[in-house]
């Protein structure tokens, strides 16, 4: 089935704002919760954890596969959705 | 069945394991040689993604360097899980789509340009060949650890082994090698960690146990902060770098993952666009096992030093009450002594105990050399003590010992006081790091070489059985460069990484990445962005970690460790910049960028 172009633009428009607003996340997660704002965080306790370095050890790993597994998640929904899947 | 026995049987027998699977997968095509025939399915690849990407470093060297570093180093740890979340949504589904080869491939198409594939083959080379020597060098240290063969010797029979299933598997084998590979190194580095955290904590997992609470009530890292801090050290879980350095060095660690091409290679081998999402996906997952383990066994390796060495009641421990691994790994010369107050007890504090370069202890005669032990307390003898000083108000007294950061995962399974079969499985699995790594490695140089250089470049009348041999002769070629690489290491190893991961996110990310998100890039502004990238990034490691530049004129504070990332901010300024001076690129170019963008394959529609 041929793929008309406006059709083409609105899925590829729909990826970019998925794909931005995933690396939000990621970069909050990472260089701001794990980074920038470390020592704001640490005053705070979570499970035996000072939070900031929580975030830069473990909580970033955790967010990170997350993130990736919704992102094959939404996308294989949204090929379908505009009927460009394999 | 001695230690030394099961150790022989578990290397050798997955030794065996891998040249069988290379046997029986291997390529007899150019396509399968390359790409594994397109095949893989994303549970597979996923599992060979996070074997080829765990190194020997990862593997072995990582939890000691958290467990030195503390906060300081989970730029590490963020960095190389991070990066798979930028191969996930910005590069891997769209170059599975564009359904190549190999990197410099989308960057000689993408560009229509001869010159941009041959830089892309010379970084190419550059990043694989850093890379591939330290893996080597990883198998010799395992052989010479483990097993007591000389170095050398066990660079030979690592050679050997990844010559026979990469030269004759191409990446159908090393994929189902890998998966193996990856099977036999997260088994040998999750035991010794569980039973490490089940006999401190109580807890199953190492990642909860990390947060749990010790026998004495204090949670295990506020006991860890308080301990270092009494002996000088700086804070566990707090950073002494500055915040711009963080920053950057995690950057340049993260951005440079998502452009390694033996990785990026590895989501070519899927069947589809939406495989290579899902098996990047399970790339990371189970990279994260591995990596979200690290912390526990680090800061559990730390408390553990600390109380052997300076025992109960923090003044120290008599050497001839210090447990075997301690001996052991002495005689194995990755832990030093030197009695500074000559009290006969082990002292472990802040400062360096030996001095010279890297203050790594000098041992006076062979390991088994009775002569060489000292008179009193049969400890190895080393020539190159410090002057011993310390200042009381920080530390209660001198550092006396030298740990090489390797302990802390080698030691593990006897600090734990696990079976002999869990240190037996430490050596399989540190072999299968490096062994998977350098394969991964090998195919990409050896593809650079047929493809990229001969049948794209040079000789594109060759036939596929032409280019087939050619790339089996290429890897070969690179085996024996590679082993002579491990065997000669420049010794300036560690600064080699940190070039290699700064040019990778400095050159290939952003050429890629505008490759696929900006259609309007040319191939004037793509070349001279990566030559920007890779020049300044070039220029700043060397003048600041080989000509002997100051961290004090530093630029912005920046460490060369970190300085990737802003040569890759320059690379996309100045490609940006050329590319609105000189015409956009031809049609057929623009059309490729629009069909690359689209999962499903509409023929001549987008051509």
């Amino acid at each position: 089935m041929k793929q008309d172009s406006s059709s083409a633009e609105q899925y590829w428009r729909r990826n970019l704002q998925i794909i931005f607003s995933y690396l939000v996340v990621w970069f909050a997660v990472s260089f701001g919760c794990g980074i920038v704002f470390v020592d704001e965080l640490n005053q705070f306790n979570l499970f035996g954890f000072k939070l900031g370095y929580w975030f830069a050890n473990q909580g970033s790993i955790l967010v990170f596969c997350v993130l990736t597994i919704g992102y094959a998640v939404r996308m294989s929904r949204l090929d379908s959705e505009f009927d460009v899947h394999e | 069945m001695s230690l030394e026995q099961l150790t022989y049987l578990f290397v050798v027998g997955s030794f065996f394991i891998y040249i069988a699977i290379a046997f029986w997968s291997r390529a007899s095509s150019t396509r399968e040689f390359y790409v594994a025939g397109g095949g893989v399915t994303p549970l597979a690849n996923g599992m060979a993604t996070a074997a080829d990407w765990m190194s020997a470093a990862s593997f072995i060297s990582l939890a000691g360097i958290v467990s030195f570093a503390g906060y300081d180093a989970s730029g590490y740890i963020m960095g190389w899980t991070g990066g798979y979340v930028l191969l996930a949504l910005l590069l891997a589904p769209y170059l599975r789509k564009f359904g190549k080869f190999t990197v410099p491939d989308f960057v000689g198409d993408r560009y229509y340009s001869n010159v941009a594939r041959v830089v892309a083959v010379v970084c190419v080379m550059f990043i694989s060949f850093t890379y591939i020597s330290g893996q080597m060098r990883g198998t010799g240290i395992v052989f010479s650890r483990f097993l007591q063969v000389e170095i050398d010797t066990g660079i030979m029979i690592g050679m050997a082994v990844v010559f026979v299933y990469a030269v004759l598997g191409g990446m159908k084998g090393i994929t189902y090698t890998q998966v193996a590979q990856y099977c036999v190194m997260i088994f040998a580095f999750t035991v010794p960690a569980l039973f490490l955290t089940f006999s401190m904590t109580g807890h199953l997992l190492p990642q909860t146990g990390l947060g749990a609470t010790l026998d004495n009530g204090r949670p295990v890292l506020d006991h860890l902060d308080g301990l270092v801090s009494e002996l000088g050290f700086a804070s566990f879980t707090e950073g002494s770098k500055s915040k711009v350095d963080m920053f950057f060095i995690t950057a340049a660690l993260m951005f440079g993952t998502a452009g390694l091409p033996h990785v990026i290679v590895r989501f070519f081998t899927v069947p589809r666009v939406r495989d290579a999402r899902i098996s990047a996906a399970w790339a990371l997952v189970f990279i994260a096992i591995l990596y979200s383990t690290i912390p526990a066994v680090a800061a559990f390796g730390r408390i553990n030093l600390i109380e052997t060495v300076n025992g109960a009641d923090n003044k120290g421990t008599p050497y001839e009450e210090m447990p075997q691994w301690f001996k052991k790994w002495e005689n194995a010369g990755l832990i030093a002594w030197y009695d500074h107050n000559a009290d006969g007890r082990t002292q472990y504090a802040a400062g360096d105990a030996f001095t010279g370069r890297q203050h790594k202890p000098i041992y006076w005669g062979a390991a088994d050399d009775k002569v060489a032990r000292n008179f009193y307390f049969n400890q190895r003898h080393v020539v190159n003590p410090s002057s011993g000083e310390f200042d009381p108000q920080v530390q209660p007294f001198a550092n006396e010992i030298y740990v090489d950061p390797d302990i802390m995962v080698l030691a593990n399974p006897e600090i734990a006081e696990l079976p002999d079969w869990v240190i037996a499985l430490i050596a399989a699995g540190a072999m299968a790091a490096a062994l998977s790594t350098a394969a991964g490695l090998l195919l990409v140089i050896a593809t650079s070489v047929s493809h990229d250089l001969l049948k794209k470049t040079i000789r594109p009348q060759i036939t596929d059985g032409q280019e087939l041999l050619a790339a089996r002769l290429a890897a070969m070629v690179a085996v024996l460069i590679a082993g002579y690489l491990g065997m000669h290491p420049p010794d300036y190893v560690a600064a080699v990484v940190a070039l290699a991961f700064g040019l990778a996110c400095a050159s290939f990310f952003p050429a890629i990445i505008m490759g696929i998100f900006y259609q309007r890039m040319n191939k004037y502004g793509a070349i001279s962005g990566m030559l920007v990238g890779l020049i300044s990034t070039l220029c700043y490691i060397v003048y600041f970690k080989f000509m002997g530049g100051e961290p004090e004129h530093w630029l912005l504070g920046i460490s060369p460790e970190g300085f990737g990332a802003l040569g890759m901010v320059l690379n996309f300024i100045v490609a940006y910049l050329v590319a609105h001076l000189t015409p956009e690129p031809p049609k057929h170019i623009q059309q490729i960028v629009q069909n690359i963008r689209v999962p499903r394959n509409n023929g001549s529609a987008y051509y």
